[in-house]
């Protein structure tokens, strides 16, 4: 078998892996125009800021590919003949394949701003977006980050490594209104403050302006503001690269459409990561999933589908984390932004420490857990997924605390804290006794 | 666009940032300090106490100000900007001619320490108040080591004062390098005993266990050189083994030993430099092995010659003509080759000298045989691990660049593996720089060490062979 996937990000190498480990024997060749080898999306922030070199942000060494046989080509894939089953390539011959792997990843949304064509305008997606953003930034005086995502604290973050003022403007009333309810969202809040970063709520971009150069001078904001800024980083959502598979003839609507089992419209075409669109998500799961974390594990289930061992795509529990600047995020399961009818949410903050814990339930007699917000604080990933897996109580959750402390040693522990707070606020609930500490006693005492 | 068409070989993160008028003048402060010292080595003798004394002042007020303007105000978090676009710390210029001066300053203070005389005698007051007895050129050492620990491990302090770890660790390596390294054999020293450093054990202090310093300490320390031995033979033979069990190597690599007190204070901004490759894991493998072989060998073959079951030849004088061990016995030979090759050459002027090219624990990872012995017993004897957090990864390689041993901790982590490596000191600055909280050094029981994570579906392809 010939697997050709196109995309060496996570999603694509995840799938040529598994490929490997199913069929020691499978021809493997991975298609990319972006980057000779695979490399960490989430680490080019950290190229920009100097953390680290372009080798190092590459999860494999070089020698990994030739020595797992996957077959590494360095070209822009132009077009797909579904009927002769070939991926013509920019250079040189077309690939034939027995099945492709469509992991083209997205890029950067734009909502049709006027001037949005002007130099200095740019999001960040891919390698060549971060060399532009080296390329571009030296010399601004003022910079504006659009989008109050995961994406726009980054660039706010690259900004302010190089000491370029910044401003983020973001349309909710807190910062990443779709995703974090107010408190985690006020914890956010103050970290941009304590880095001197100046963030606008309730603001949207309106308008680009520029000089005669078509170089971005500043930008007009919803409020009918205008910001100086020479630098304007787009971080308002990411769109799926579709190019390929329209011109090829697949189904197609935001992203390219896939069956539970990741296959396209074309019977030996499947897609995967962050181009992919689920035609029926199940209840509460999003149809496209442009993450990490996703992207990883739909690589890894289309690959047995493509080995003959169908698989749908059954991703378990929501997991996702985030750094705002110093600030740790980590989030298990469901837990909504805004209030749900017949669900609770218990939120602890110290008085004094800038961290959060938040345990979103189900108000049922078990009081099921439903999901884990952490700021400041490490979670084990294992036992959040075994929590939410078992549907196990809100109190339970609570008692066993501390067997899902990540933190490292000697970190302050705040299981008691956290537990007094609930018996506090749910006064006619039985009192919960904490059962499971962290550390060393716990596991000569625990059975 | 050259930026863009040199990449990857010009880092993106170029150019830095101008140096703030604030920080020159902290820089400017210790590099005066380094020129009153230079000043002290040429100076008159009326001139160099002054001269000297200006200049630790200096190095010291410039070393602390300038730590505490880099990382004691704003918010406290892990702050590595430009780390590999400075010329210090991405081996560019300054950082050749640190690594030449370093290695320099050793092959003086080893073969020429007559040309040290300037700057050992200021401290003739100081020796004499503590020891009891005039500078020598290891006190001068010992006292500039000492100081960068103390002056490097407030920097450090500073650095990394959000994480509890880093601040106890980094307390106690200050605290083990002060008390029991300059300290107490000072102190050893003025009440005429035997000068011994109780946080040094065989085989890093590999004569520490020889029998010609057994017999010394007896006869010379009376009591307490029986006890400095039963101390040296118990820390080496039997609390070693029991603490590494429980703790990993880090109870010695990363919270005692004076090697790494240096390499955690003065050598972080290093850390980054140790090479990741497999080729020079390969290297570490076949040469860090040998030594603690050889080390093993020659004192095993020295109680053999002392206990007189070895045939005479071993233990007579010959005169060989060849340098270093004319004239001594093969037995004297071999422990004379290892203290200058090993002792002397690896540990002090390689070790050292190449801190700003190839990270700070070139000597630990390399050569140390102490730390091949801790390595093997973490390896195989030990609840210790570094745990990886699920499927939280996301091989942004943060880990793999903190680690001063060279390990590429992300190997392990992105396949949800935890990390259990004979070279691991556990200084745990990968979980401290990691941005998703995935790594996490813990002391668990050791059934299901090696356990990976079920929530990413490793691929079973090795890292090492």
């Amino acid at each position: 078998m010939h697997l050709v996937i196109i995309g060496n990000g996570i999603a694509g190498v995840s799938c040529a892996q598994t490929v490997r480990r199913l069929q020691p024997e499978a021809r493997i060749t991975l298609v990319s125009s972006e980057s000779p080898h695979h490399f960490s999306r989430p680490a080019l922030m950290y190229l920009y800021m100097g953390h680290m070199r372009w080798e190092d942000v590459k999860p494999h060494a070089d020698w990994y590919w030739p020595e797992n046989r996957l077959e590494l080509v360095h070209y822009h894939a132009t077009a797909i003949d579904v009927e002769k089953r070939l991926v013509h390539l920019a250079a040189g011959p077309p690939l034939a394949y027995d099945a492709l792997l469509l992991a083209t990843g997205a890029t950067t949304r734009y909502a049709d701003w006027p001037g949005q064509q002007l130099s200095g305008v740019q999001g960040l997606v891919s390698k060549a977006d971060v060399e532009l953003m080296a390329a571009t930034t030296p010399g601004v005086q003022q910079a504006v980050v659009v989008g109050g995502g995961l994406i726009g604290v980054e660039l706010a973050e690259m900004l302010h490594a190089r000491r370029i003022p910044v401003t983020v403007l973001v349309r909710d009333a807190h910062y990443w209104g779709s995703v974090l309810p107010p408190e985690e969202a006020a914890l956010v809040d103050a970290e941009f403050r304590r880095h001197g970063v100046l963030v606008q709520y309730r603001t949207e971009l309106a308008e680009l302006l520029g000089d005669e150069g078509g170089r971005v001078q500043a930008v007009r904001t919803s409020t009918g503001q205008e910001l100086p800024a020479q630098w304007v980083g787009i971080a308002t959502g990411v769109q799926p690269n579709l190019s390929l598979a329209q011109s090829a003839g697949l189904d197609t609507d935001r992203g390219v459409l896939v069956d539970e089992l990741l296959q396209t419209s074309v019977p030996g075409i499947y897609a995967a990561g962050d181009c992919a669109q689920r035609r029926q998500p199940p209840p509460g799961e999003a149809a496209i999933e442009p993450l990490w974390y996703t992207g990883r594990m739909q690589g890894e289930t289309v690959a047995h589908t493509i080995c003959g061992q169908l698989t749908p795509y059954r991703r378990g529990p929501w997991f996702n984390s985030a750094k705002f600047f110093d600030l740790e995020y980590q989030t298990y399961g469901v837990v909504p932004p805004r209030p749900v009818e017949g669900q609770a949410s218990f939120w602890w903050q110290p008085a004094r420490g800038h961290c959060g814990l938040r345990l979103h339930y189900r108000l049922d007699d078990n009081l099921t857990l439903l999901g884990l917000n952490a700021l400041g604080l490490r979670l084990r990933h294992a036992v959040c997924d075994g929590w939410l897996r078992q549907g196990v109580s809100v109190r339970h959750a609570l008692e066993h605390l501390g067997e899902a402390n990540f933190d490292p040693e000697f970190f302050p522990q705040h299981e008691e804290a956290v537990l007094a707070a609930f018996n506090q606020q749910n006064p006619t609930l039985l009192p919960l006794v904490l059962r499971r500490r962290k550390g060393l006693l716990t596991r000569l005492f625990s059975t | 666009m050259t930026t863009i068409s040199s990449f990857p070989a010009q880092p993106l993160a170029h150019p830095t940032p101008a140096t703030a008028p604030a920080e020159r003048s902290w820089l400017a402060l210790v590099a005066l300090g380094l020129l009153a010292l230079l000043v002290t080595a040429a100076a008159p003798a009326g001139l160099r106490g002054p001269a000297f004394w200006l200049g630790i002042a200096l190095l010291s007020a410039g070393t602390l100000g300038w730590s505490w303007w880099k990382f004691g105000q704003g918010p406290a978090g892990v702050r590595h900007n430009f780390l590999w676009a400075r010329s210090s710390t991405a081996r560019g210029a300054v950082a050749w001619m640190t690594g030449i001066v370093l290695t320099g300053f050793y092959v003086v203070l080893y073969w020429w320490p007559q040309y040290l005389e300037n700057l050992i005698r200021p401290l003739d007051g100081l020796s004499q108040t503590l020891r009891h007895r005039p500078a020598d050129q290891w006190f001068l050492y010992g006292t500039f080591y000492t100081l960068a620990v103390l002056l490097m491990g407030a920097r450090a302090l500073y650095k990394y004062r959000h994480s509890p770890y880093q601040r106890i660790r980094t307390g106690s390596v200050m605290f083990f390098q002060l008390g029991f390294s300059w300290l107490l054999p000072g102190l050893l020293l003025a009440l005429q005993k035997p000068e011994f450093y109780f946080s040094y054990f065989w085989p890093l202090k590999y004569d520490y266990l020889f029998p010609g310093t057994v017999d010394y300490l007896v006869r010379d320390g009376r009591a307490l050189g029986v006890f400095m031995v039963f101390w040296g033979a118990v820390m080496s033979l039997v609390a070693t083994p029991v603490l590494t069990y429980f703790f990993g190597k880090r109870w010695y690599c990363s919270w005692v030993c004076g090697c790494g007190a240096l390499a955690e204070t003065a050598g972080d901004q290093y850390r980054h430099l140790s090479d990741k490759s497999r080729t020079a894991w390969r290297w570490e493998v076949r040469l860090i092995y040998p030594i603690l072989g050889f080390i093993v060998l020659v004192t095993a073959l020295l109680w053999l010659g002392a206990a007189g079951v070895l045939p005479g030849w071993f233990t007579s004088p010959h005169s060989s003509g060849l340098p270093l061990v004319d004239g001594v016995s093969p037995l004297e030979g071999l422990s004379k080759v290892y203290g200058f090759f090993i002792g002397s050459i690896f540990s002090g002027v390689i070790g050292v000298g190449a801190y700003p090219l190839m990270g700070a624990r070139v000597w630990c990872r390399f050569g140390c045989p102490m730390a091949a012995y801790l390595g093997l017993l973490q390896k195989h004897f030990s609840r210790f691990r570094i745990s990886t957090n699920g499927g939280q990864c996301i091989s942004c390689g943060n880990c793999s660049n903190v680690c001063e041993m060279g390990i590429d901790v992300k190997q392990y982590a992105q396949r949800g593996e935890p990390i259990i490596r004979a070279a691991c000191v556990g200084c745990g600055l990968c979980s401290t720089a990691c941005p998703r909280g995935v790594l996490n050094l813990e002391n668990g029981p050791r059934e299901g060490r090696y356990q990976a994570s079920p929530l990413i579906s490793a691929e079973s392809l090795r890292i090492l062979e």
